[in-house]
């Protein structure tokens, strides 16, 4: 038996009949890793001597018999969410070798289960971009097809899971970074609702649209995640209080809403058609497909990279050479900030930085970030009009699969037009999940299946549903 | 085009230092990027811009979480401290 190859529940069963021990799932994911990560680069670092002491505690847990579905399994962990004492850099020469002073909620909730950490996985730098090329230590290769990339900004914490380097991962979500690299390396990704899941020491991108979420396996997996991390935290004030619920629906009597603007022009042709197929497999299993337009689609993409950068400016200020990692002492304070920024961050984060500090300058402001939040409110209310018609909403998650290593690295406005299908519900504070539902050749392909808030369990059951 | 004085001008106030190509590059970057927002101009006028949506309130008390119980570890990670304070350089 292949121990990276079961699922959070068949190794919990496993646990549970002694067949093997924590410490023993341990050696089998550190040897894959040694053995693949070489060439595929999903982890910055392995932390290998936690997750052996980790996996002991765990075995002690066990053998009073007393223990949850997580305790034990093993696991890894986007570079931008906290792990006390354990490196984390966000994949920036910034942070290089800025060590976690405490524990992110996520992985305080993660440890209380019994989780074991192998590992902290590649991002794109500061979780700004779709590839993982944007990284400060290289792009992650996608575990299908080693010439094409991770997709990002998750694309570790997705190839991890794909390559069975982990049983499952976090990532974060922002525009996409969940849900994309899920599709690309064909593992199942959830982006929570804004809310659901605190943020707490997740180095923040853009606060109004970041989340924390799974990657996993399969849709239990996924949802064993991500009710152990969801809830209130009172160290993140937008956290809510909530509880995943069973919620009971099938698929017959179900409507699922097709939005037509997602599948327009620039969509790939053997993408649409793997999505109509699975549409069509809820729909011969009794859904109701409804089609229904999104008429704000086509500013999405504008106005969100308006808003993003610039409360991404406004959060990469704290990157100043005093308080966190790189630091140019030279000459007087203004030129510690200067130098410090300028040669910590890479060309992504400096543009966004520019972008998002141009959209707020004096002159610009309402043209530009009083405008997206303008359009925000109209994006918002598409997805509210949308959902009183139908239950969840199904449409690709890329228009395309998994692109070329260096294919769109050099055009950045390019490399944003491919989040044209994850940013929308982002702008709405919507949850959604990438499913894999088919292949082109070796190259998966994620069916996007979107909620209203809060309602993960209807997503959640209605993936299972067509898995 | 975006100037290269404007660039520079935005790299001042958000305190980045730039080689001269990569402000020719930010010019040329920039301008593209800044050219696709103009598709917003086409977007209908919306409601006001309010605070927080009605359905979807998150209000809360005004009290503060204390992170005093990790305070020597965050001051541990800025790169110069002394007697248990972030030094920074003399500003006047």
């Amino acid at each position: 038996m292949d121990l990276t190859e079961l699922t959070i529940k068949q190794a919990h069963e496993g646990l549970k009949n002694k067949e093997f021990t924590s410490v023993d799932l341990v050696k089998a994911y550190l040897d894959n890793i040694k053995k693949n990560n070489g060439e595929l680069n999903a982890f910055l670092s392995v932390t290998e001597e936690l997750a052996l002491e980790m996996a002991e505690e765990a075995d002690r847990k066990i053998a009073t018999g007393n223990f949850g579905m997580l305790c034990g399994i093993p696991c890894a962990i986007k570079d931008a969410i906290l792990v006390e004492g354990q490196k984390c850099t966000a994949a920036s020469k910034i942070l290089e070798n800025y060590t976690a002073p405490y524990d992110a909620t996520v992985i305080k909730k993660l440890k209380a289960e019994g989780a074991v950490i192998l590992g902290k996985t590649n991002t794109d730098e500061f979780t700004m971009g779709a590839s993982t090329e944007n990284s400060a230590f290289g792009p992650t290769k996608n575990p299908n097809d080693k010439t094409r990339v991770a997709g990002g900004s998750s694309g570790g914490s997705a190839a991890a899971v794909s390559a069975n380097m982990a049983c499952y991962s976090l990532g974060s979500d922002t525009g996409g970074s969940i849900r994309q690299p899920a599709s690309f390396c064909g593992v199942v990704g959830l982006c929570p609702t804004y809310g659901a899941v605190s943020r707490y020491g997740l180095i923040p991108h853009a606060s109004s649209f970041d989340q924390i979420g799974p990657f996993a396996k399969n849709v239990e997996d996924a949802e064993t995640v991500f009710n152990a991390i969801c809830g209130k935290d009172p160290k993140d004030a937008t956290s809510a209080d909530y509880k995943l619920e069973d919620s009971g629906i099938k698929l017959k009597g179900l409507r699922i809403g097709v939005p037509k603007e997602y599948f327009a022009k620039g969509l790939n042709k053997e993408v649409e058609k793997i999505i109509r197929g699975a549409i069509k497999k809820a729909e011969d299993a009794g859904a109701e497909i409804v089609e229904i337009s999104l008429p704000t689609t086509e500013y999405a993409l504008a106005c969100y990279y308006i808003l993003v950068p610039s409360e991404a400016s406004a959060n990469l200020a704290r990157f100043d050479g005093i308080r966190y990692g790189l630091s140019k002492q030279d000459g007087n304070l203004l030129s510690v900030y200067l130098k410090s920024r300028g040669e910590g961050f890479g060309d992504e984060p400096k543009r966004r930085i520019m972008t998002g500090t141009y959209c707020l300058s004096s002159g610009y402001y309402d043209a530009y970030y009083k405008k997206a939040q303008e359009v925000r409110q109209l994006i918002g209310q598409d997805f509210t009009e949308a959902f009183e018609k139908v239950d969840v909403l199904f449409c690709p998650v890329s228009p395309f699969p998994a692109f070329k290593i260096g294919e769109k690295a050099d055009d950045p406005l390019s490399m944003y037009l491919s989040d044209i299908y994850t940013v929308a519900l982002k702008i709405a504070g919507l949850p959604g999940l990438s499913l894999p539902a088919g292949k082109i050749g070796n190259l998966p392909v994620g069916l996007q299946i979107i909620g209203n808030h809060f309602q993960e369990n209807k997503i959640l059951s209605v993936a299972e549903q067509i898995e | 085009m975006i100037s290269k004085e404007e660039v520079e001008h935005i790299a001042k106030l958000a305190r980045l230092e730039l080689t001269e190509k990569e402000v020719e590059k930010m010019q040329k970057d920039l301008s593209a990027i800044l050219d696709y927002f103009n598709l917003l101009k086409r977007a209908p006028a919306s409601a006001k811009v309010t605070v927080a949506e009605a359905k979807n309130p998150n209000f809360r008390k005004d009290e503060v979480i204390s992170s005093y119980d990790i305070k020597d570890k965050l001051i541990a990670a800025a790169p110069d401290k002394k007697d248990g304070y972030i030094k920074v350089k003399a500003i006047l």
